[in-house]
């Protein structure tokens, strides 16, 4: 029997999973959208992974990460329940020892990781604010009616790109709305978008950050090529997409998963598992808490929420 | 009979109703109910929006407090914005429709005896002088024991045995302290309290991770308001350095700040207001000493704090300390504070490794 272990990575828009060997060679790989529903996610993202998975594997180890983690921690019954922040710079730290700045942009959040010696030595996340974030591009591309997926490829073809103000995700959406009704093209909107976003971020999250190279671009917008391309354009240095930037996440969780071997075995059947949360407010004070109870199989798991550490 | 009342901040409510009911016998000190959400709603529906966040926890509380049928408040001041508290929660609470007198004992940042006795008169007109300061001189050796007890208490509660064990000790330590009759009671209890926390049983690994705390004076000091940061650095098994209490700015502050300014010189040569230029020093400190880490924390808009962290973040820089800034407002959401910590504690872990 070959041992492996199992990350996965649930976030605000995508759900990310790797099945990982000894070698921390990659298996299978799923991802799925989140849809809001990490549990279904998670449900689903297990059914693609089983299928791909040869016969003589079993699962050693399980790691969750991402926004949802402590809730898919529970119902996987996860060894490992860590932050992006650090399973990011595992996952790449494992593929590029000499890293020095990982630089991430996700569905919700973005990050900047500087990384000396291989260990971290700052990192930030961005605040309160969606702009330059993935979730800001697609649902501009939704308006002017193209795929997300698409987006790159518009953006590479435009030689003057428009400037859009970029400060703030509201401003950024009304100057479009503008450049668009003037009569811009699209391809050059998209390109100035794409720019923006790069400008946002670096304005940011990379604000007071020595970015030095080598440089690695992650998260679900590294697959946008528009993107990349200005960050390249701004730095004035090389950018390195890997082929699995967005499943970076979910690796480095599973090679933590792996550093902390427990000796059991975990199922994947997870299809028939009643998982459930309960969500109320408790009125024994004015904090007014917001409590969430949790079951896996009717009997109850955990409960989240309380200040004062009653439930 | 007048009803006096004050705005909360951590444990201080106990030295303060000790005082106030000494002073006063024949009025009533209404305590403040402890902050909660209801409070910072209450502060941040009645605050300008861009005002720094004390000023709405102190509006809530005074509210609860007005509620609960207090006549006179006392606010104190600083050498920030939190100078003009008094006079601005005194308007917007008259334009509330309450009718209240808010006293503001320390003015610009310093006391001064002569208005004190003023201030104090205008409470109630038969106080005596006598009696204050002796009352004065136990509430202060009170605040002093309370912070000595509390550095003991962070350094050691991340490695407690038994969990809970320093809180439920700490908690029967203030319901004394509460009941005190004289100074000679005062210190026994004290010494008490202190052989009874020495006697708890700690388990402290020699690689055990320290970090410093630095930042601005209330949301260091009132735990709800920086979403009980020292708590969740205990649970991490984590030795906690404070520097900010009660005690310090009262009382050791002017010659403290003197002994800062000189060992921090290349940094600073004014004052920044508030608690800033010492939290320079400090973080200058932390570096110098075998703190692994450093967190400065600061309710959003706060200005001096504002002013010292591109010069803390440099000091941290040069010598090469991982620090993490917070900023905690009214819409501060903890999922983020907790992942950033937790990434802190992890950074700090595998440096700790290598």
């Amino acid at each position: 029997m070959k041992d492996c272990y199992l990350g996965v990575d649930i976030g605000s828009i995508s759900t990310k999973g790797v099945i990982i060997d000894d070698n921390n060679n990659i298996i299978t790989k799923a991802y799925i959208w989140t849809e809001g529903n990490p549990t279904n996610a998670v449900k689903k993202l297990l059914e693609l992974l089983k299928k791909d998975l040869p016969q003589n594997c079993q699962i050693k180890g399980i790691g969750t990460t991402g926004s949802a983690r402590k809730l898919i921690g529970l119902m996987l019954k996860a060894s490992v329940v860590k932050n992006e922040i650090t399973a990011h710079a595992i996952g790449t730290l494992t593929f590029y020892p000499n890293i020095r700045t990982i630089l991430e942009i996700g569905g919700q959040d973005s990050k900047i990781i500087l990384i000396k010696n291989g260990i971290i030595t700052n990192y930030a996340m961005n605040t309160l604010c969606a702009a330059g974030t993935g979730s800001f591009l697609s649902s501009q591309a939704k308006r002017l009616g193209i795929d997300v997926e698409e987006f790159g490829d518009y953006a590479l073809k435009s030689k003057n790109p428009v400037k859009i103000a970029a400060r703030c995700t509201v401003f950024a959406e009304s100057d479009l709305v503008h450049k668009a009704q003037v009569g811009y093209p699209k391809e050059d909107i998209i390109a100035g978008l794409c720019k923006s976003v790069v400008l946002n971020y670096l304005n940011n999250v990379g604000k007071g950050k020595k970015i030095s190279s080598p440089i690695i671009f992650q998260g679900g917008v590294s697959k946008n090529k528009g993107v990349v391309k200005y960050f390249k354009e701004i730095l004035g240095a090389d950018i390195i997409v890997d082929e699995n930037s967005h499943l970076m996440g979910a690796i480095g969780i599973a090679v933590l998963a792996k550093k902390n071997k427990t000796g059991h075995t975990y199922s994947l059947e997870m299809k028939d598992l009643k998982f459930q949360t309960k969500a109320f407010e408790c009125h024994r004070c004015p904090n007014t808490c917001e409590l969430l109870k949790i079951y896996r199989n009717n009997e109850l798991v955990d409960s989240w929420g309380s200040k004062c550490g009653k439930y | 009979m007048t009803k006096i009342a004050f705005p909360q901040m951590g444990d201080y409510y106990i030295p303060a109703t000790y005082l106030l009911s000494h002073i006063y016998p024949n009025d009533q000190v209404i305590k403040a109910p402890k902050i909660t959400s209801k409070t910072i709603e209450l502060g941040t529906k009645y605050s300008p929006e861009f005002v720094c966040t004390p000023f709405k926890y102190t509006l809530g509380t005074m509210i609860e407090c007005l509620e609960k049928g207090a006549q006179i408040l006392i606010q104190m001041g600083g050498g920030c914005r939190y100078g003009y508290y008094a006079e601005l929660q005194e308007q917007t609470l008259k334009d509330l429709g309450y009718n209240c007198k808010v006293i503001n004992l320390v003015t610009e940042g310093e006391t001064n005896i002569k208005r004190i006795n003023k201030l104090l008169k205008q409470i109630n007109p038969k106080y005596s002088k006598l009696k204050t300061i002796y009352y004065g001189f136990i509430t202060m050796k009170m605040i002093k024991y309370m912070d000595t007890i509390d550095n003991y208490i962070r350094e050691n509660i991340g490695f407690e045995q038994i969990e809970g064990s320093f809180e439920s000790l700490k908690e029967e330590m203030l319901i004394e302290f509460s009941h005190i009759k004289n100074y000679h009671h005062l210190y026994k209890t004290y010494q008490k309290y202190l052989k009874k926390f020495h006697k708890l049983k700690t388990h402290k690994p020699d690689n055990r991770l320290k970090i410093g705390i630095i930042g601005e004076l209330y949301t260091i000091m009132e735990p709800f308001s920086n979403y009980y940061l020292e708590k969740s650095l205990a649970k991490h098994h984590i030795e906690i350095k404070r520097f900010t209490n009660v005690h310090y700015l009262l009382i050791e502050k002017p010659k403290e700040y003197k002994k800062y300014k000189k060992y921090a010189k290349e940094y600073f040569h004014y004052c920044l207001g508030a608690d800033a230029s010492d939290n320079i020093a400090r973080c200058k400190y932390l570096c110098e000493n075998d703190y692994d880490g450093i967190i400065h924390i600061k309710s959003s808009f706060c200005t001096p704090e504002i002013g010292a962290m591109p010069i803390i973040s440099k000091i941290a820089n040069q010598y090469q300390k991982p620090i993490l800034f917070f900023s905690f407002d009214s819409a501060t959401s903890k999922t983020g504070i907790e992942t950033r910590l937790e990434a802190f504690y992890d950074m700090l872990e595998m440096r700790k490794e290598k």
